[in-house]
Protein backbone atom coordinates (compact mmCIF):
# COMPACT_ATOMS: atom_id res chain seq x y z
CA UNK A 1 0.00 0.00 0.00
CA UNK A 2 2.63 2.67 0.84
CA UNK A 3 4.15 2.12 -2.47
CA UNK A 4 0.98 2.44 -4.47
CA UNK A 5 0.83 5.77 -2.72
CA UNK A 6 4.60 6.20 -3.31
CA UNK A 7 3.32 5.65 -6.86
CA UNK A 8 0.11 7.68 -7.29
CA UNK A 9 0.94 11.06 -5.57
CA UNK A 10 -1.39 13.42 -5.86
CA UNK A 11 0.51 15.31 -8.13
CA UNK A 12 0.64 13.01 -10.47
CA UNK A 13 -3.28 12.49 -10.05
CA UNK A 14 -3.61 16.11 -10.71
CA UNK A 15 -1.42 16.26 -13.71
CA UNK A 16 -3.44 13.11 -15.09
CA UNK A 17 -6.34 14.70 -14.51
CA UNK A 18 -5.65 18.38 -16.15
CA UNK A 19 -2.56 17.34 -17.77
CA UNK A 20 -0.52 20.91 -18.78
CA UNK A 21 0.48 21.33 -21.88
CA UNK A 22 -1.57 19.26 -23.53
CA UNK A 23 -2.69 19.97 -27.51
CA UNK A 24 -0.65 20.83 -30.16
CA UNK A 25 1.62 23.06 -31.07
CA UNK A 26 0.97 25.03 -34.18
CA UNK A 27 3.96 26.52 -34.33
CA UNK A 28 6.24 23.62 -33.85
CA UNK A 29 9.54 22.93 -35.46
CA UNK A 30 9.88 19.48 -34.14
CA UNK A 31 7.37 17.07 -33.39
CA UNK A 32 7.34 13.27 -33.03
CA UNK A 33 4.97 10.06 -32.19
CA UNK A 34 5.95 8.05 -29.61
CA UNK A 35 3.68 4.41 -29.06
CA UNK A 36 4.15 2.36 -25.76
CA UNK A 37 3.83 -1.45 -28.19
CA UNK A 38 2.77 -3.13 -24.57
CA UNK A 39 0.07 -1.11 -23.74
CA UNK A 40 -0.69 0.86 -27.19
CA UNK A 41 -0.40 3.82 -25.44
CA UNK A 42 0.08 6.81 -27.98
CA UNK A 43 1.25 10.45 -27.73
CA UNK A 44 2.89 13.22 -29.82
CA UNK A 45 5.60 15.59 -28.36
CA UNK A 46 5.74 18.98 -30.15
CA UNK A 47 8.65 21.31 -29.51
CA UNK A 48 9.17 25.02 -31.02
CA UNK A 49 13.45 25.50 -30.70
CA UNK A 50 14.86 28.75 -31.23
CA UNK A 51 18.71 29.10 -31.00
CA UNK A 52 19.36 25.62 -29.05
CA UNK A 53 16.47 26.50 -26.46
CA UNK A 54 13.38 24.82 -26.27
CA UNK A 55 11.14 27.81 -26.27
CA UNK A 56 7.66 25.90 -26.36
CA UNK A 57 6.81 22.36 -26.22
CA UNK A 58 3.40 19.81 -25.82
CA UNK A 59 2.05 17.01 -26.19
CA UNK A 60 -1.14 15.14 -27.52
CA UNK A 61 -2.14 11.44 -26.73
CA UNK A 62 -3.61 9.42 -24.55
CA UNK A 63 -2.25 7.17 -21.93
CA UNK A 64 -2.14 5.60 -18.50
CA UNK A 65 -1.88 8.05 -14.98
CA UNK A 66 1.72 7.62 -14.76
CA UNK A 67 2.00 8.29 -19.00
CA UNK A 68 0.20 11.49 -18.76
CA UNK A 69 1.79 12.99 -15.66
CA UNK A 70 5.21 11.96 -16.93
CA UNK A 71 4.32 14.02 -20.31
CA UNK A 72 2.13 16.95 -18.66
CA UNK A 73 5.54 17.37 -16.26
CA UNK A 74 8.06 17.16 -18.44
CA UNK A 75 6.69 19.40 -20.61
CA UNK A 76 6.50 22.13 -17.63
CA UNK A 77 10.54 20.87 -16.53
CA UNK A 78 11.31 21.65 -20.35
CA UNK A 79 10.08 25.16 -21.19
CA UNK A 80 12.98 27.31 -21.72
CA UNK A 81 15.65 24.49 -21.46
CA UNK A 82 18.61 24.78 -23.66
CA UNK A 83 18.36 21.07 -25.64
CA UNK A 84 22.01 20.60 -24.52
CA UNK A 85 21.00 19.78 -20.75
CA UNK A 86 17.92 17.73 -22.12
CA UNK A 87 20.27 14.52 -22.36
CA UNK A 88 21.65 14.65 -18.98
CA UNK A 89 18.26 15.99 -16.92
CA UNK A 90 16.60 12.56 -19.30
CA UNK A 91 19.35 10.52 -17.74
CA UNK A 92 18.94 11.66 -14.35
CA UNK A 93 15.61 10.69 -14.37
CA UNK A 94 15.97 7.50 -16.25
CA UNK A 95 18.18 6.25 -13.35
CA UNK A 96 15.58 7.45 -10.70
CA UNK A 97 12.71 5.38 -12.03
CA UNK A 98 14.92 2.37 -12.67
CA UNK A 99 16.68 2.82 -9.03
CA UNK A 100 14.60 1.79 -6.06
CA UNK A 101 15.98 3.55 -2.79
CA UNK A 102 17.96 5.58 -4.23
CA UNK A 103 19.04 9.25 -3.28
CA UNK A 104 16.60 12.47 -3.91
CA UNK A 105 17.36 14.05 -6.92
CA UNK A 106 16.92 18.03 -6.21
CA UNK A 107 18.07 18.69 -9.97
CA UNK A 108 15.00 17.09 -11.01
CA UNK A 109 12.58 19.26 -9.18
CA UNK A 110 9.18 18.80 -9.64
CA UNK A 111 9.77 15.42 -11.47
CA UNK A 112 10.71 13.82 -8.35
CA UNK A 113 7.44 12.88 -7.42
CA UNK A 114 7.84 10.35 -10.19
CA UNK A 115 10.80 8.38 -8.19
CA UNK A 116 8.14 5.85 -7.02
CA UNK A 117 7.88 4.36 -10.60
CA UNK A 118 11.26 2.57 -9.72
CA UNK A 119 9.52 0.40 -7.32
CA UNK A 120 6.79 -0.74 -10.32
CA UNK A 121 9.57 -2.25 -13.20
CA UNK A 122 7.00 -2.81 -15.66
CA UNK A 123 5.81 0.67 -15.74
CA UNK A 124 9.12 2.33 -15.80
CA UNK A 125 8.12 2.41 -19.63
CA UNK A 126 5.10 4.69 -19.21
CA UNK A 127 7.16 7.12 -17.40
CA UNK A 128 9.61 7.23 -20.25
CA UNK A 129 7.31 7.07 -23.25
CA UNK A 130 7.14 10.97 -23.27
CA UNK A 131 11.28 11.51 -23.11
CA UNK A 132 12.05 8.87 -25.89
CA UNK A 133 9.49 10.47 -27.88
CA UNK A 134 10.94 14.08 -26.89
CA UNK A 135 14.65 12.75 -27.97
CA UNK A 136 13.25 11.75 -31.41
CA UNK A 137 11.23 15.00 -32.04
CA UNK A 138 15.00 16.90 -31.33
CA UNK A 139 16.69 14.06 -33.87
CA UNK A 140 13.70 14.84 -35.82
CA UNK A 141 13.46 11.50 -36.71
CA UNK A 142 10.11 10.58 -38.78
CA UNK A 143 10.16 7.21 -37.08
CA UNK A 144 7.53 6.57 -34.01
CA UNK A 145 9.98 6.76 -30.81
CA UNK A 146 8.66 3.68 -28.94
CA UNK A 147 9.74 2.37 -25.89
CA UNK A 148 11.67 -0.90 -26.53
CA UNK B 1 -24.01 -29.88 -32.35
CA UNK B 2 -21.62 -27.20 -30.91
CA UNK B 3 -20.11 -29.80 -27.82
CA UNK B 4 -23.51 -30.85 -26.66
CA UNK B 5 -21.27 -31.84 -23.62
CA UNK B 6 -20.65 -28.21 -22.86
CA UNK B 7 -24.16 -27.77 -22.86
CA UNK B 8 -25.37 -30.98 -20.74
CA UNK B 9 -26.26 -29.13 -17.06
CA UNK B 10 -23.74 -30.64 -15.16
CA UNK B 11 -23.35 -30.08 -10.90
CA UNK B 12 -20.92 -27.38 -10.83
CA UNK B 13 -17.67 -28.90 -9.19
CA UNK B 14 -17.84 -28.58 -5.47
CA UNK B 15 -15.80 -26.15 -3.59
CA UNK B 16 -13.87 -29.44 -1.80
CA UNK B 17 -13.61 -30.31 -5.41
CA UNK B 18 -11.43 -27.06 -6.88
CA UNK B 19 -9.76 -26.95 -3.77
CA UNK B 20 -7.76 -30.48 -4.68
CA UNK B 21 -7.38 -28.79 -8.05
CA UNK B 22 -5.41 -26.16 -6.27
CA UNK B 23 -3.12 -28.25 -4.24
CA UNK B 24 -2.25 -29.67 -8.00
CA UNK B 25 -0.77 -26.52 -8.82
CA UNK B 26 2.40 -25.75 -6.50
CA UNK B 27 2.38 -22.16 -8.35
CA UNK B 28 -0.94 -21.42 -6.25
CA UNK B 29 1.48 -20.63 -3.39
CA UNK B 30 3.41 -18.15 -4.05
CA UNK B 31 2.39 -14.72 -2.33
CA UNK B 32 2.73 -11.44 -4.49
CA UNK B 33 3.30 -8.31 -1.84
CA UNK B 34 2.95 -10.45 0.86
CA UNK B 35 -0.66 -11.12 -0.36
CA UNK B 36 -1.58 -14.86 -2.05
CA UNK B 37 -1.48 -14.38 -5.61
CA UNK B 38 -4.60 -14.83 -7.68
CA UNK B 39 -3.95 -15.51 -10.95
CA UNK B 40 -6.44 -14.23 -13.41
CA UNK B 41 -4.30 -13.82 -16.40
CA UNK B 42 -5.24 -17.77 -17.93
CA UNK B 43 -5.87 -16.29 -21.28
CA UNK B 44 -2.56 -15.53 -21.76
CA UNK B 45 -1.28 -18.52 -20.17
CA UNK B 46 -2.60 -21.21 -17.33
CA UNK B 47 -0.42 -22.19 -14.83
CA UNK B 48 0.83 -25.86 -14.71
CA UNK B 49 -0.22 -29.05 -12.60
CA UNK B 50 2.31 -30.91 -10.77
CA UNK B 51 1.76 -33.75 -13.12
CA UNK B 52 2.79 -31.50 -16.07
CA UNK B 53 6.23 -30.13 -13.84
CA UNK B 54 7.07 -34.09 -12.82
CA UNK B 55 6.66 -35.26 -17.04
CA UNK B 56 8.49 -33.02 -17.89
CA UNK B 57 11.57 -33.33 -14.97
CA UNK B 58 11.53 -37.06 -15.28
CA UNK B 59 11.69 -37.13 -19.33
CA UNK B 60 14.90 -35.21 -18.50
CA UNK B 61 16.16 -37.31 -15.75
CA UNK B 62 15.58 -40.96 -17.18
CA UNK B 63 14.73 -40.46 -20.81
CA UNK B 64 16.57 -37.35 -22.35
CA UNK B 65 17.77 -38.52 -25.86
CA UNK B 66 17.06 -37.52 -29.52
CA UNK B 67 14.03 -39.44 -30.92
CA UNK B 68 13.66 -41.27 -34.39
CA UNK B 69 17.16 -41.82 -34.18
CA UNK B 70 18.89 -43.75 -31.92
CA UNK B 71 19.20 -47.28 -31.69
CA UNK B 72 20.07 -47.44 -28.30
CA UNK B 73 17.42 -47.56 -25.38
CA UNK B 74 16.99 -44.35 -24.33
CA UNK B 75 16.01 -42.74 -27.62
CA UNK B 76 13.56 -45.58 -27.97
CA UNK B 77 12.35 -44.64 -24.86
CA UNK B 78 12.00 -41.04 -25.66
CA UNK B 79 10.29 -42.30 -29.37
CA UNK B 80 7.99 -43.69 -27.46
CA UNK B 81 6.77 -41.21 -24.96
CA UNK B 82 7.24 -38.72 -27.75
CA UNK B 83 4.91 -40.56 -29.92
CA UNK B 84 2.56 -41.40 -27.49
CA UNK B 85 1.98 -37.72 -25.95
CA UNK B 86 0.80 -37.34 -29.97
CA UNK B 87 -1.67 -40.24 -29.39
CA UNK B 88 -2.96 -38.65 -26.78
CA UNK B 89 -3.50 -35.22 -28.22
CA UNK B 90 -5.46 -37.42 -31.39
CA UNK B 91 -7.93 -38.21 -29.05
CA UNK B 92 -8.36 -35.17 -26.93
CA UNK B 93 -9.70 -33.45 -30.35
CA UNK B 94 -10.89 -37.17 -31.59
CA UNK B 95 -8.93 -36.66 -34.72
CA UNK B 96 -9.13 -39.95 -37.11
CA UNK B 97 -5.38 -40.69 -36.55
CA UNK B 98 -1.62 -39.27 -35.03
CA UNK B 99 -0.68 -38.59 -38.44
CA UNK B 100 -2.51 -35.73 -38.50
CA UNK B 101 -1.52 -33.68 -35.25
CA UNK B 102 1.56 -32.05 -36.34
CA UNK B 103 3.68 -30.49 -33.48
CA UNK B 104 4.61 -27.20 -33.37
CA UNK B 105 5.45 -24.07 -31.20
CA UNK B 106 2.27 -22.99 -30.57
CA UNK B 107 -0.79 -21.94 -32.48
CA UNK B 108 1.07 -18.88 -33.99
CA UNK B 109 3.38 -21.50 -36.05
CA UNK B 110 0.61 -23.77 -36.92
CA UNK B 111 -1.20 -20.66 -38.51
CA UNK B 112 1.72 -19.23 -40.01
CA UNK B 113 2.54 -23.37 -41.46
CA UNK B 114 -0.68 -23.44 -42.75
CA UNK B 115 -0.41 -20.16 -44.38
CA UNK B 116 2.69 -20.80 -46.28
CA UNK B 117 2.43 -24.18 -46.62
CA UNK B 118 -1.50 -24.45 -47.78
CA UNK B 119 -2.68 -21.30 -48.78
CA UNK B 120 0.31 -19.69 -50.53
CA UNK B 121 0.92 -22.56 -53.82
CA UNK B 122 -3.30 -22.01 -53.38
CA UNK B 123 -3.67 -18.44 -54.20
CA UNK B 124 -3.99 -16.22 -56.90
CA UNK B 125 -4.45 -11.90 -57.12
CA UNK B 126 -7.95 -11.03 -56.15
CA UNK B 127 -8.70 -14.21 -54.29
CA UNK B 128 -9.93 -13.95 -51.07
CA UNK B 129 -9.04 -15.02 -47.38
CA UNK B 130 -11.85 -14.59 -44.45
CA UNK B 131 -11.37 -13.79 -41.11
CA UNK B 132 -13.39 -11.88 -38.57
CA UNK B 133 -12.98 -8.83 -37.03
CA UNK B 134 -11.85 -10.57 -33.80
CA UNK B 135 -8.98 -12.35 -34.23
CA UNK B 136 -5.75 -12.55 -32.50
CA UNK B 137 -2.74 -11.21 -34.24
CA UNK B 138 -1.61 -14.43 -34.73
CA UNK B 139 -4.50 -15.21 -36.83
CA UNK B 140 -4.34 -11.93 -38.79
CA UNK B 141 -1.12 -11.13 -39.75
CA UNK B 142 0.19 -14.06 -41.33
CA UNK B 143 -3.34 -13.93 -43.99
CA UNK B 144 -1.65 -10.41 -44.53
CA UNK B 145 1.90 -11.63 -45.53
CA UNK B 146 0.45 -14.51 -47.57
CA UNK B 147 -2.20 -11.70 -49.29
CA UNK B 148 0.99 -9.53 -49.67
CA UNK B 149 3.23 -12.99 -51.45
CA UNK B 150 0.05 -13.27 -53.71
CA UNK B 151 -1.52 -10.44 -54.00
CA UNK B 152 -4.43 -12.07 -52.37
CA UNK B 153 -7.28 -9.95 -50.57
CA UNK B 154 -8.14 -10.49 -46.73
CA UNK B 155 -12.13 -9.69 -46.22
CA UNK B 156 -13.11 -9.35 -42.46
CA UNK B 157 -16.44 -10.90 -40.77
CA UNK B 158 -17.95 -7.87 -38.97
CA UNK B 159 -18.87 -8.46 -35.43
CA UNK B 160 -21.93 -6.46 -33.39
CA UNK B 161 -21.88 -4.44 -30.15
CA UNK B 162 -22.16 -7.31 -27.88
CA UNK B 163 -19.05 -8.56 -29.87
CA UNK B 164 -20.78 -11.58 -31.47
CA UNK B 165 -20.00 -12.66 -34.51
CA UNK B 166 -22.48 -11.28 -37.67
CA UNK B 167 -23.35 -14.40 -39.37
CA UNK B 168 -25.26 -12.24 -42.18
CA UNK B 169 -22.09 -10.59 -42.75
CA UNK B 170 -20.25 -13.51 -43.00
CA UNK B 171 -23.08 -14.91 -45.61
CA UNK B 172 -22.09 -11.90 -47.29
CA UNK B 173 -18.53 -12.37 -47.85
CA UNK B 174 -18.45 -15.75 -48.70
CA UNK B 175 -18.45 -15.61 -52.58
CA UNK B 176 -17.06 -17.36 -55.47
CA UNK B 177 -13.39 -15.90 -54.44
CA UNK B 178 -12.60 -17.03 -50.83
CA UNK B 179 -10.47 -19.84 -50.61
CA UNK B 180 -10.08 -19.99 -46.61
CA UNK B 181 -11.81 -19.12 -43.50
CA UNK B 182 -9.71 -18.69 -40.20
CA UNK B 183 -11.83 -17.94 -37.39
CA UNK B 184 -11.33 -18.10 -34.08
CA UNK B 185 -13.39 -20.72 -31.79
CA UNK B 186 -13.05 -18.31 -28.90
CA UNK B 187 -12.28 -14.60 -28.63
CA UNK B 188 -9.47 -14.37 -26.65
CA UNK B 189 -10.14 -10.20 -26.23
CA UNK B 190 -14.17 -10.61 -25.67
CA UNK B 191 -14.83 -14.27 -24.47
CA UNK B 192 -17.39 -14.61 -27.39
CA UNK B 193 -17.45 -18.11 -28.95
CA UNK B 194 -18.06 -18.48 -32.64
CA UNK B 195 -20.99 -20.46 -34.10
CA UNK B 196 -17.85 -22.65 -36.10
CA UNK B 197 -20.35 -25.36 -36.79
CA UNK B 198 -22.58 -23.12 -39.16
CA UNK B 199 -19.42 -21.16 -40.56
CA UNK B 200 -17.67 -24.65 -41.35
CA UNK B 201 -21.10 -26.48 -43.06
CA UNK B 202 -21.79 -23.26 -44.90
CA UNK B 203 -18.28 -22.85 -45.96
CA UNK B 204 -18.27 -26.40 -47.13
CA UNK B 205 -20.82 -26.21 -49.24
CA UNK B 206 -18.99 -23.57 -51.02
CA UNK B 207 -15.93 -26.44 -50.94
CA UNK B 208 -14.04 -23.84 -49.04
CA UNK B 209 -12.20 -25.08 -46.24
CA UNK B 210 -12.21 -23.64 -42.91
CA UNK B 211 -9.03 -23.62 -40.09
CA UNK B 212 -9.99 -23.12 -36.32
CA UNK B 213 -7.51 -20.98 -34.05
CA UNK B 214 -8.69 -22.99 -30.71
CA UNK B 215 -6.15 -21.14 -28.88
CA UNK B 216 -8.30 -20.03 -26.37
CA UNK B 217 -11.38 -22.69 -27.00
CA UNK B 218 -8.82 -25.75 -26.10
CA UNK B 219 -8.84 -25.51 -22.46
CA UNK B 220 -12.47 -24.34 -22.33
CA UNK B 221 -14.98 -26.30 -24.81
CA UNK B 222 -15.13 -29.41 -25.99
CA UNK B 223 -13.53 -29.90 -29.23
CA UNK B 224 -14.17 -32.47 -31.35
CA UNK B 225 -12.30 -31.89 -34.99
CA UNK B 226 -14.28 -34.85 -36.52
CA UNK B 227 -18.04 -33.99 -34.92
CA UNK B 228 -16.79 -30.01 -36.50
CA UNK B 229 -15.35 -31.54 -39.37
CA UNK B 230 -12.99 -28.64 -39.79
CA UNK B 231 -10.05 -28.60 -42.15
CA UNK B 232 -7.29 -27.18 -39.70
CA UNK B 233 -7.04 -26.70 -35.65
CA UNK B 234 -4.69 -24.99 -34.15
CA UNK B 235 -3.35 -24.83 -30.83
CA UNK B 236 -0.94 -24.16 -27.51
CA UNK B 237 0.05 -26.32 -25.08
CA UNK B 238 0.40 -23.60 -22.69
CA UNK B 239 -2.82 -22.34 -22.56
CA UNK B 240 -4.00 -25.90 -21.63
CA UNK B 241 -1.81 -26.31 -18.45
CA UNK B 242 1.41 -27.80 -20.41
CA UNK B 243 4.72 -26.61 -21.53
CA UNK B 244 5.15 -23.43 -23.64
CA UNK B 245 6.83 -24.16 -26.89
CA UNK B 246 4.66 -26.69 -27.73
CA UNK B 247 1.84 -26.25 -30.02
CA UNK B 248 -0.41 -28.58 -32.50
CA UNK B 249 -1.56 -28.16 -35.99
CA UNK B 250 -4.74 -30.85 -36.36
CA UNK B 251 -5.19 -31.29 -40.53
CA UNK B 252 -7.11 -33.36 -42.52
CA UNK B 253 -4.91 -36.22 -43.70
CA UNK B 254 -5.68 -35.42 -46.86
CA UNK B 255 -4.96 -31.60 -47.20
CA UNK B 256 -1.64 -32.01 -45.10
CA UNK B 257 -0.30 -34.81 -47.60
CA UNK B 258 -0.82 -32.62 -50.14
CA UNK B 259 1.01 -29.73 -48.65
CA UNK B 260 4.74 -28.59 -49.71
CA UNK B 261 6.76 -28.62 -46.16
CA UNK B 262 6.98 -26.04 -44.06
CA UNK B 263 10.59 -26.07 -43.12
CA UNK B 264 13.98 -28.12 -44.41
CA UNK B 265 15.81 -30.03 -42.23
CA UNK B 266 16.05 -33.39 -40.30
CA UNK B 267 13.59 -36.21 -39.55
CA UNK B 268 11.40 -34.66 -42.31
CA UNK B 269 13.02 -36.41 -45.15
CA UNK B 270 12.87 -40.13 -46.34
CA UNK B 271 16.09 -39.79 -48.48
CA UNK B 272 18.60 -37.13 -49.20
CA UNK B 273 20.67 -37.14 -52.22
CA UNK B 274 22.12 -33.90 -53.79
CA UNK B 275 19.70 -34.35 -56.80
CA UNK B 276 16.52 -35.06 -55.39
CA UNK B 277 15.12 -35.53 -52.05
CA UNK B 278 12.15 -37.79 -50.69
CA UNK B 279 9.85 -35.95 -48.22
CA UNK B 280 9.04 -37.99 -45.26
CA UNK B 281 5.55 -39.38 -44.39
CA UNK B 282 2.46 -37.68 -42.26
CA UNK B 283 3.17 -36.27 -39.07
CA UNK B 284 7.27 -35.87 -39.90
CA UNK B 285 6.89 -34.32 -43.37
CA UNK B 286 6.07 -30.98 -41.00
CA UNK B 287 8.44 -31.81 -38.61
CA UNK B 288 11.84 -30.66 -39.80
CA UNK B 289 14.94 -30.43 -36.89
CA UNK B 290 15.00 -31.85 -33.61
CA UNK B 291 11.81 -30.56 -31.55
CA UNK B 292 10.44 -29.86 -27.89
CA UNK B 293 10.49 -33.33 -26.80
CA UNK B 294 10.16 -32.78 -23.17
CA UNK B 295 7.40 -30.42 -24.23
CA UNK B 296 5.25 -32.41 -26.16
CA UNK B 297 5.35 -35.14 -23.28
CA UNK B 298 4.51 -32.49 -21.01
CA UNK B 299 1.33 -31.50 -23.31
CA UNK B 300 0.53 -35.36 -23.29
CA UNK B 301 0.48 -35.04 -19.48
CA UNK B 302 -1.51 -32.16 -19.49
CA UNK B 303 -4.44 -33.31 -21.88
CA UNK B 304 -4.33 -36.62 -19.15
CA UNK B 305 -4.72 -34.24 -16.33
CA UNK B 306 -7.77 -31.83 -18.02
CA UNK B 307 -9.25 -35.52 -19.31
CA UNK B 308 -9.72 -36.96 -16.05
CA UNK B 309 -11.54 -33.76 -14.67
CA UNK B 310 -13.20 -33.44 -18.00
CA UNK B 311 -13.63 -30.21 -19.97
CA UNK B 312 -17.55 -30.24 -19.02
CA UNK B 313 -16.91 -29.82 -15.72
CA UNK B 314 -14.02 -27.85 -15.70
CA UNK B 315 -16.74 -25.49 -19.00
CA UNK B 316 -19.19 -25.88 -15.97
CA UNK B 317 -17.27 -24.34 -13.02
CA UNK B 318 -15.77 -21.48 -15.29
CA UNK B 319 -19.17 -20.46 -16.51
CA UNK B 320 -19.86 -20.13 -12.86
CA UNK B 321 -17.08 -18.07 -12.02
CA UNK B 322 -18.09 -16.11 -15.15
CA UNK B 323 -21.87 -15.03 -14.57
CA UNK B 324 -20.73 -14.75 -10.65
CA UNK B 325 -17.78 -12.06 -11.75
CA UNK B 326 -19.51 -10.59 -14.26
CA UNK B 327 -22.95 -9.67 -11.51
CA UNK B 328 -20.37 -8.91 -8.79
CA UNK B 329 -18.31 -6.30 -11.26
CA UNK B 330 -21.27 -4.86 -12.90
CA UNK B 331 -22.25 -2.94 -9.24
CA UNK B 332 -18.72 -0.86 -9.67
CA UNK B 333 -19.56 2.36 -10.22
CA UNK B 334 -18.09 3.15 -14.28
CA UNK B 335 -16.98 -0.20 -14.63
CA UNK B 336 -18.53 -1.54 -18.34
CA UNK B 337 -17.61 -5.14 -19.76
CA UNK B 338 -16.46 -5.12 -22.82
CA UNK B 339 -17.70 -8.25 -24.76
CA UNK B 340 -21.65 -9.53 -23.68
CA UNK B 341 -22.16 -12.11 -26.42
CA UNK B 342 -24.62 -14.66 -25.22
CA UNK B 343 -22.36 -17.21 -25.75
CA UNK B 344 -19.30 -16.48 -23.95
CA UNK B 345 -16.79 -18.38 -21.91
CA UNK B 346 -13.65 -17.69 -19.29
CA UNK B 347 -12.95 -14.13 -19.94
CA UNK B 348 -13.99 -10.49 -18.26
CA UNK B 349 -12.93 -7.75 -20.52
CA UNK B 350 -13.97 -4.26 -18.91
CA UNK B 351 -13.02 -0.62 -17.96
CA UNK B 352 -12.96 1.71 -15.54
CA UNK B 353 -14.21 5.57 -16.46
CA UNK B 354 -11.30 7.81 -15.87
CA UNK B 355 -9.32 4.90 -15.24
CA UNK B 356 -6.65 3.09 -17.86
CA UNK B 357 -6.26 -0.16 -17.75
CA UNK B 358 -2.29 0.05 -17.19
CA UNK B 359 -3.34 1.28 -13.91
CA UNK B 360 -5.94 -0.93 -12.87
CA UNK B 361 -3.04 -3.88 -13.22
CA UNK B 362 -0.80 -2.15 -11.36
CA UNK B 363 -3.49 -1.63 -8.18
CA UNK B 364 -4.40 -5.01 -8.87
CA UNK B 365 -1.08 -6.27 -8.68
CA UNK B 366 -0.35 -4.84 -5.68
CA UNK B 367 -3.34 -6.94 -3.95
CA UNK B 368 -1.84 -9.86 -5.74
CA UNK B 369 -4.10 -10.15 -8.36
CA UNK B 370 -2.60 -10.87 -11.69
CA UNK B 371 -4.82 -9.61 -14.49
CA UNK B 372 -3.73 -8.56 -17.91
CA UNK B 373 -4.23 -4.99 -19.18
CA UNK B 374 -3.77 -3.82 -23.15
CA UNK B 375 -5.15 -4.76 -26.44
CA UNK B 376 -4.80 -8.23 -25.91
CA UNK B 377 -2.73 -9.09 -29.26
CA UNK B 378 -5.82 -7.96 -30.74
CA UNK B 379 -5.63 -4.06 -31.97
CA UNK B 380 -8.91 -3.98 -34.36
CA UNK B 381 -11.09 -5.67 -31.74
CA UNK B 382 -9.47 -2.35 -29.18
CA UNK B 383 -10.28 -0.21 -32.67
CA UNK B 384 -14.44 -1.56 -33.10
CA UNK B 385 -15.06 -0.42 -29.54
CA UNK B 386 -12.90 2.76 -29.40
CA UNK B 387 -10.61 1.48 -26.92
CA UNK B 388 -7.01 1.72 -26.76
CA UNK B 389 -6.97 -0.99 -24.32
CA UNK B 390 -9.11 -2.94 -21.43
CA UNK B 391 -8.69 -4.64 -18.34
CA UNK B 392 -9.10 -8.68 -18.74
CA UNK B 393 -9.76 -11.24 -16.25
CA UNK B 394 -9.20 -14.80 -17.37
CA UNK B 395 -10.50 -17.85 -15.24
CA UNK B 396 -9.01 -21.25 -15.16
CA UNK B 397 -10.65 -24.24 -13.28
CA UNK B 398 -8.24 -23.74 -10.14
CA UNK B 399 -10.19 -20.17 -9.80
CA UNK B 400 -12.53 -19.64 -6.88
CA UNK B 401 -15.14 -17.32 -5.93
CA UNK B 402 -13.46 -16.37 -3.22
CA UNK B 403 -10.46 -15.13 -5.77
CA UNK B 404 -13.59 -12.95 -7.39
CA UNK B 405 -14.70 -11.12 -4.39
CA UNK B 406 -10.51 -10.20 -3.99
CA UNK B 407 -10.38 -9.53 -7.42
CA UNK B 408 -13.80 -7.08 -6.75
CA UNK B 409 -12.48 -5.59 -3.53
CA UNK B 410 -9.43 -4.55 -5.53
CA UNK B 411 -11.62 -3.14 -8.75
CA UNK B 412 -12.98 -1.05 -5.27
CA UNK B 413 -9.94 0.12 -3.99
CA UNK B 414 -8.64 1.29 -7.75
CA UNK B 415 -11.91 3.37 -8.31
CA UNK B 416 -10.92 4.57 -4.45
CA UNK B 417 -8.10 5.74 -5.90
CA UNK B 418 -8.63 7.61 -8.50
CA UNK B 419 -11.19 9.40 -7.26
CA UNK B 420 -9.68 10.98 -4.75
C1 LIG C 1 -7.10 -16.46 -29.89
C2 LIG C 1 -5.61 -16.63 -29.90
N1 LIG C 1 -4.99 -17.02 -31.02
C3 LIG C 1 -3.67 -17.21 -31.07
C4 LIG C 1 -2.87 -17.00 -29.98
C5 LIG C 1 -1.40 -17.20 -30.11
O1 LIG C 1 -0.93 -18.23 -29.31
P1 LIG C 1 0.61 -18.48 -29.12
O2 LIG C 1 1.22 -17.16 -28.77
O3 LIG C 1 0.71 -19.48 -28.02
O4 LIG C 1 1.14 -19.01 -30.43
C6 LIG C 1 -3.46 -16.58 -28.79
C7 LIG C 1 -2.61 -16.29 -27.61
O5 LIG C 1 -2.82 -15.36 -26.89
C8 LIG C 1 -4.86 -16.39 -28.75
O6 LIG C 1 -5.46 -15.99 -27.63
Amino acid sequence: MSDLRELYQDVIFDHYKKPRNCHVLDCANHQADGFNPLCGDQLTVYLKVEHGVITDLSFKGSGCAISTASASLMTEALKGKKIDEVEDLFEDFHHMVTTPEDAPHPELGKLEVLAGVSEFPARVKCATLAWHTLQAALKNQNQPATTE
Amino acid sequence: MRSESNKVLREAATPADVARWRDDFPILQETISGEPLVYLDNAATTQKPQSVLAAEADYYRHTNANVHRGVHTLSQRATDQYEAARGKIARFINAAGSNEIIYVRGATEAINLVAQSFARPRLKPGDEILISAMEHHSNIVPWQMVCEQTGALLKVVTINDAGEFEFESFERLLGPRTRLVALTHLSNALGSIVPIERVIELAHSSGVPVLIDGAQAIAHLTVDVRALDCDFYAFSGHKIYGPTGIGVLYGKAALLDAMPPYQGGGDMIRTVTFEKTEYNELPYKFEAGTPNIAGAIGLGAALDYVGAIGIATIAAHERDLLDYATREVSAIPGLTIVGSARDKASILSFTLAGTHPHDIGTILDHRGVAIRAGHHCAMPVMQRFGLSGTARASFALYNTRAEVDTLVAALHQVTEIFQR
